[in-house]
């Protein structure tokens, strides 16, 4: 709910103002934020592109340090895979309750959806500390480098996402499964989704390739 | 209006499609992880194939079953951004990947630089 009063037209909004429709349903998608939230999420694929790339290009200068064979280990990869994929779809099973108006059940798979997310983040908190404490660091070599950087990014943006799906549960729980809350929850699916997309790529190109080679 | 406006849940998924994607998700994921947690040996080339050849398809997979992507979403507007970052980021990939290559093989081995500077006038 807006605490601007509607009457004041001339006063600046600086949220999307919801108008009832024809039908006087709501539909998420009529204000224009989902596609300006999808074309943010397509640049931010660019700048995980970018990092890729940079990955491909120096991966392999260990400078005489430890190799992708040496570091990762992949049964704990498969694990913080799992749990991403588990948030994946209990994230979905959240939007299906949503939409059925379903509150209770919406914020026990939410619940859920951040346990998974905040496993993965330990996961990885204990890989990247486990590295650290065997001296591989971001300046051994270009190859860690990038993958401190390519991976890391992934961890912050699942951190942020997570930090978000707090604070909109605590917005859903004071103002309940408004237009504008149900706008927000389906951008942060799209948001979700994205970075288990992004996943495939880490596990596939960082991970797989790498101990192969 | 033209736009489709009863559409929103089926488009939105449902249990059995959100599962389905799970499933193909699971299989797609096990088997290369499996690849390499076994050491089978299939050779390098066929692994990375694999490898690759299955993350991409389970990239089409989440895009369908998770992010919902269709061709008349916001009137093509959707689909249409996705098809040009895809063609960036080949066009961003593939561009690094070949140029980098190249400068490397075009160095000069560093011993052959340090003597070169040795022997400046």
């Amino acid at each position: 709910m807006s605490t601007a009063t509607p009457s004041a037209t001339d006063m600046p909004e600086y949220h999307v103002i919801e108008t009832p429709h024809h039908d006087g349903e709501e539909h998420p998608h009529e204000t224009g934020t989902m596609l300006g939230f999808w074309i943010y999420l397509m640049s931010d694929c660019l700048i995980f592109g970018v990092l890729f790339a940079v990955y491909a290009v120096v991966g392999q200068n260990y400078a005489a340090g430890p190799s992708p064979a040496d570091l990762f280990e992949i049964d704990m990869i498969l694990l913080s895979t799992f749990m991403l994929l588990f948030s994946s779809i209990t994230y979905g099973f959240a939007v299906i309750n949503m939409q059925q108006r379903n509150t209770a059940m919406f914020y026990l798979w939410m619940v859920v959806t951040l346990g998974f997310g905040l496993a993965f983040l330990g996961l990885e908190v204990k890989e990247f500390t486990h590295l650290w404490h065997i001296g591989a660091t971001p300046s051994t070599s270009a190859f860690l480098s990038a993958f401190f950087t390519l991976v890391g990014t992934h961890g912050l943006h699942v951190t942020f996402g997570s930090i978000w799906l707090v604070v909109l549960l605590i917005q859903v729980g004071l103002h309940g499964l408004t237009a504008e809350n149900q706008r927000r929850v389906m951008c942060l699916s799209l948001f979700w989704h994205f970075l288990d997309l992004i996943w495939i790529g880490v596990f596939s190109f960082v991970y797989l390739a790498g101990v192969l080679q | 209006m033209s736009a489709p406006t009863h559409q929103d849940d089926a488009a939105h998924g449902s249990y059995k499609s959100y599962l389905t994607g799970f499933a193909l998700s699971v299989v797609l994921t096990v088997i290369p992880f499996w690849l390499v947690m076994s050491e089978a040996d299939i050779g390098l080339g066929w692994a990375l194939a694999v490898i690759f050849g299955l993350g991409a398809v389970q990239i089409i997979v989440h895009v369908h079953y998770f992010l919902h992507v269709t061709g008349t979403a916001e009137h093509g507007w959707q689909a249409m951004s996705m098809i040009f970052t895809a063609i960036l980021l080949v066009i961003v990939l593939s561009g690094s990947i070949w140029v980098m290559f190249h400068l490397e093989e075009n160095m000069m081995p560093a011993h052959e630089q340090i003597e070169r500077v040795r022997n400046l006038p």
